[in-house]
């Protein structure tokens, strides 16, 4: 698949953002959140509220016919898009009185508004997966590991960021970063299944796809002498050497850099390697959602020489 | 009802009029225009709703070329439609077309994504997602005289390899030809139940050929070449 910049921004920024505003939110409404300076948590809300705008903003640079983007909401009971647009947008106002609850310290019907942001957020992200884990097309998509890692990889890029604010608040508490560490440990070893996993061979192959299942079956000709909508769509093969060489910057740069970096955070290091985390976690987790893409193999190009999915 | 294509795969010489008899009606039609991209450039591109792909099944010497046309199976259980989140895809209850209503798609390219046939294809120009019609406005065209009233590239095929027809009429040349001919359907195991159905090619000549020789008024070069005239 074609990894497109809109959408990979979209997924991992809005991904961050909700799973920034459901930890803090549930810190808050738990009483658990340990804010250093006054107007904290509301900075943590702010910048959960900004990432998620970024992200849906991109999302919508995608569509070749944006003006009838607002028809995205009416198929929720058959399309997983149709969910998550609903949900996102259902968000905001929750999302924004649970942040004016926290700005003025109103409690009793924010905090319920706070608990209900939080769902949505959760169904948000949960529905972003599960738009790709529902197409059948893709076999490295069509699996409950997909919407897995998209609900934790969010969870842990928000815990990352979440514990960069507090730094950044002047806070030094332990808990941002030790959630921050375990989040991570939990989203990279759901990482690891996933990359064990889609080794595993058994997909349409070029022999069900032409009907001829007892001989090989060789394209000759795709019948087309450039590039086509599909090609360009569903054509990007980057090879075995660069999945490889990607794969060791997602484990390394989204995964064991940042848990190194916190654990060592933990242990005494300054504050200040937590933004060194931060960055490390968000460039390996940018490259995990365009190897997401780069990795999965449509079963249209069957069609256009590919032996199996 | 439900109409759909067979395609002979025995018969398919692989010509491409099937693509550009479609190209041809569906651009000065209701889908029109089927945008092209420089099409006089280096590199011609544009939207297609049927795209002949050519394979070469088993290894020298049992080897044979088979062509494929690929254009929109009108799926029974067409995920293309349930994906769409504005409802501009939809599959009509009366004949089983799955149909694109262009005033509606916001181009989002997930119900390509959902097509395992590569059956839709984004019409750059305007935006919207674009794909066979099964010719609709000819097929349901009362002003035509009933044996035209056939997708175009039906009516087209030099070689009779395609056929238009209810799958759900048991008597009906595409309902007979899948019985007689073991029609088979692509990618079975991913569960979209397509319409459109691929005759095998024969394993055996549907005529006796071993009399061809014989019958042949002239069997070799040499009776063929007139005779030296003496001087």
């Amino acid at each position: 698949m074609h990894p497109a910049l809109s959408v990979i921004l979209f997924t991992v920024l809005s991904g961050a953002g909700y799973g920034l505003f459901s930890l803090v939110a549930v810190l808050q409404l738990t009483g658990g959140y340990p804010a250093a300076a006054p107007g904290e948590a509301l900075l943590q809300l702010g910048v959960a509220l900004v990432l998620i705008t970024i992200g849906l903003v991109s999302s919508s640079l995608h569509l070749h016919n944006p003006r009838n983007a607002w028809r995205a909401f009416l198929r929720v009971h058959t399309s997983w898009l149709s969910r998550e647009a609903l949900l996102a947008v259902a968000f905001y106002p929750f999302a924004l009185i649970h942040l004016w609850g926290t700005a003025t310290g109103a409690g009793g019907l924010t905090a319920a508004a706070g608990w209900l942001a939080v769902l949505l957020a959760g169904g948000t992200v949960f529905s972003t997966g599960m738009i790709y884990a529902g197409l059948k097309t893709l076999r490295q998509w069509h699996t409950a590991l997909t919407p897995a890692n998209y609900l934790l990889l969010g969870l842990a890029l928000g815990a990352v960021f979440m514990a960069a604010v507090h730094a950044f608040s002047g806070g030094s508490d332990p808990l941002p970063v030790a959630l921050a560490l375990g989040a991570l440990v939990v989203a990279g070893l759901m990482k690891g299944i996933y990359y064990l996993w889609i080794r595993l061979a058994g997909g349409p192959t070029l022999n069900t796809a032409t009907g001829f299942t007892r001989a090989p079956v060789r394209l000759m000709d795709p019948g087309h002498s450039a590039a086509t909508f599909l090609t360009r769509e569903f054509g990007n093969d980057p090879g075995r050497g660069r999945v490889e060489r990607v794969r060791l910057g997602v484990l390394g740069l989204g995964f064991v850099l940042p848990v190194l970096l916190l654990a060592w955070m933990l242990q005494g290091a300054s504050a200040v390697w937590v933004y060194a985390a931060l960055l490390s976690a968000l460039m390996g987790i940018g490259l995990e959602r365009w190897l997401f893409f780069a990795e999965a193999r449509h079963s249209v190009m069957l069609y256009h020489g590919l032996q199996r999915t | 009802m439900r109409l759909g294509l067979v395609i002979d795969l025995d018969t398919c010489v692989g010509c491409h009029a099937c693509a550009v008899a479609c190209k041809q009606w569906n651009t000065s039609g209701t889908s029109g225009p089927l945008t092209d991209e420089s099409p006089y450039g280096p590199e011609p591109g544009g939207v297609w709703f049927n795209r002949v792909r050519h394979f070469e099944v088993d290894d020298y010497p049992h080897n044979k070329t088979v062509n494929l046309p690929l254009s929109c199976m009108h799926c029974e259980n067409a995920e293309c439609v349930d994906v769409c989140p504005t409802g501009a895809s939809y599959k009509r209850a009366e004949d089983g077309i799955v149909l694109v209503d262009h005033d509606k798609c916001m181009g989002c390219n997930l119900c390509a994504w959902a097509c395992p046939y590569g059956a839709r294809e984004l019409d750059p120009a305007e935006g919207v997602m674009k794909k066979c019609t099964l010719c609709i406005d000819r097929i349901h065209d009362a002003a035509l005289p009933e044996a035209e009233r056939q997708p175009a590239c039906v009516i087209t095929c030099p070689a009779r390899a395609r056929f238009f027809g209810d799958f759900d009429d048991p008597d009906s040349t595409v309902s007979r030809l899948v019985r007689e001919r073991a029609g088979q359907k692509l990618l079975p195991e991913l569960g979209y139940r397509p319409t459109n159905t691929y005759l095998p090619p024969r394993t055996a000549p549907p005529v006796p050929t071993d009399d061809v020789r014989r019958a042949q008024p002239v069997t070799g070069v040499e009776a063929w070449i007139p005779a030296p005239k003496p001087r």
